[in-house]
């Protein structure tokens, strides 16, 4: 398995529109059965890089590969399926027509009726799609991108505009659908989504992937850690030499050391003086979010 | 676990395969075609209102006969049986326009359906109502006291029916032109017009000579003709055929450029 082809690899993805290079030079490999969060801000280029993968948008240069074919292929094959942010839905269909509907497209699918359990919307299979608030439509496009029983499942923002608990339940309902091995693909401008749901972060900003890595990776990147101790009279020289340490800065008979990698300064304060009370403090996922994302 | 894990992969992949004909087939139609006659607007526009036409203008000319001796209101509902059908064909075509304003049609585009697929199964449910627009037409002829000899019936309701092609044609050529979700409200006018200067509410001997010349060049005209032809007994119009190939061949072309257009669009 370690030579496996990757779920999706995508090099040098670049796209523009008029004047606006929205993807530019985009790089990113996934390997299967990795849930991956693509952050980025409003109009970083997560849409339109989304759209490319899907094969819905061709690239200006670059390539896309989805295990290791071409993406029409793995939409032909139900490998790959996808709940998008404007994907649209026939108001006049009940919820469950929808879903039988769509199930006709494919070659193979689950049975409807486990795939509207999966979403959670066996209580309103009856209803009119029309009918159905925001959240509940969502769930439908979910229900609908389970049908494949894809290989690789693409949220393009699935919970934006809904309320808390619309949010709640979509997410419970990804949850539920802990299938092994489905790798999956959001992107996403919550932090605490990426924060909560995936295994990797890719941060990107303006058309480029800016960090790469896991949840903890990716704040430790931005941020660092604070270490902080109680040492009266702390060398403060010989903090800021520590490998990694950004500032030091002494409160009374408090030193706080702000580094990028706590454990070096940790060790060092508890094995080479006598500081007491350490602890180490995480930046949350917002301040690197916003570290990483703000323009140069 | 990872035995189990890897066996399922594998018979998940195995079983992976695109849909037969592209996605085309029976159970699409039936949901297709529920959902146009469970919307009540376009069961008036299609089956009550060229009815009601009829009752209205055909019920009148009772008792008076064509030169060939046939009545005229047969010739007043087989006009009216074109007319239900064009309506018909035309907003199960435009349908597209609404789907692709809602943004269905990007949805489809994640699915294995071939785009082909998606037309035919417009083209099909456009014939479907098309055939039932015609069959309830004919019907409230018939119970109306409409008697033709039965080769008219027949011949003249398929003429209606397979007519109406031109019109599922034309249908989608101005859903793919207008992605529009209320299409059918400046489509219902345009087609009373059509319908008009196609001879199918008034004979074309009643408008002004002008008028006429240019009638015989409108989409309507070439399907009329021949579909009251086995009652009238003229034979086959030349002129007519002509008029019915062009437009097929302008709307279907159309329709298929406009079609390839917006499948490729990236």
């Amino acid at each position: 398995m370690t030579d496996s082809v990757p779920a999706v690899d995508l090099a040098g993805l670049t796209k523009t529109f008029g004047a606006v290079t929205a993807v530019d030079g985009l790089d990113l490999r996934i390997a299967p059965g990795e849930v991956v969060a693509f952050l980025g801000p409003n109009g970083a280029g997560k849409t339109t890089t989304v759209d490319m993968l899907l094969g819905l948008a061709r690239p200006d240069a670059g390539t896309v590969r989805l295990f290791g074919g071409d993406p029409a292929d793995a939409v032909r094959l139900g490998r790959v399926a996808a709940v998008m942010q404007t994907g649209g839905l026939l108001k006049d269909l009940t919820v469950a027509e929808t879903v039988r509907m769509t199930a006709h497209f494919y070659g193979h699918t689950r049975p409807v009726a486990e795939v509207l359990e999966r979403a959670g919307i066996t209580g309103i299979a009856d209803r009119a799609v029309g009918k159905c608030s925001g959240g509940q439509q969502q769930r439908l496009r979910f229900a609908l991108a389970l049908l494949p029983d894809p290989d690789l499942m693409v949220l393009d923002e699935p919970t934006t505009g809904m309320d808390v608990e619309g949010r709640r339940d979509f997410w419970q309902a990804i949850r539920a659908d802990a299938r092994s091995g489905r790798t999956v693909l959001f992107a996403t401008h919550y932090l605490d989504e990426a924060d909560a749901y995936a295994d990797r972060i890719v941060l990107i900003r303006q058309g480029c992937v800016v960090a790469d890595g896991t949840t903890a990776e990716i704040k430790n990147l931005a941020a660092g850690r604070v270490v902080r101790a109680t040492l009266p009279g702390a060398d403060q020289a010989a903090l800021a030499a520590l490998p990694g340490v950004r500032s030091v800065e002494v409160r009374g008979d408090v030193v706080l050391v702000h580094s990028e990698d706590s454990d070096v300064v940790a060790r060092h304060l508890l094995t080479r003086t006598g500081a007491r009370d350490l602890e180490i403090t995480s930046r949350n996922l917002e301040d690197a979010f916003l570290t990483l994302t703000a323009s140069a | 676990m990872t035995a189990t894990t890897s066996s399922t992969t594998g018979a998940r992949t195995a079983a992976r395969r695109p849909p037969a004909l592209g996605g085309f087939c029976a159970p699409v139609l039936g949901i297709e075609i529920r959902r146009v006659l469970r919307n009540r607007r376009t069961l008036l526009f299609i089956l009550v209102m060229p009815a009601v036409f009829f009752l209205l203008f055909g019920l009148p000319t009772r008792g008076e006969k064509l030169d060939n001796g046939l009545p005229v209101t047969g010739w007043i509902m087989i006009s009216l049986a074109v007319y239900a059908a064009m309506v018909a064909t035309t907003s199960a075509g435009a349908a597209v326009a609404t789907e692709r304003a809602l943004g269905w049609s990007r949805q489809l585009r994640l699915t294995p359906l071939r785009p082909a697929a998606y037309v035919a199964t417009k083209v099909a449910t456009a014939m479907v109502l098309g055939l039932l627009g015609v069959l309830v037409e004919f019907a409230v002829g018939a119970a109306s006291g409409v008697r033709l000899p039965a080769h008219v019936w027949v011949e003249s309701g398929l003429t209606a029916w397979i007519g109406a092609l031109v019109f599922a044609a034309f249908g989608l050529f101005v859903g793919y032109l207008a992605p529009a979700e209320n299409v059918m409200q400046f489509m219902g006018p345009a087609l009373a017009i059509l319908a008009m200067l196609g001879g199918l509410f008034v004979p074309l001997e009643l408008l002004p000579d002008v008028m006429q010349q240019i009638a015989k060049f409108t989409p309507v005209y070439g399907v009329g003709q021949l579909a009251r032809a086995p009652l009238t007994g003229t034979g086959v119009d030349w002129a007519a055929v002509a008029n019915v190939t062009a437009w097929t061949a302008f709307f279907g072309l159309g329709a298929a450029r406009l079609f390839r257009r917006d499948t490729t669009r990236v």
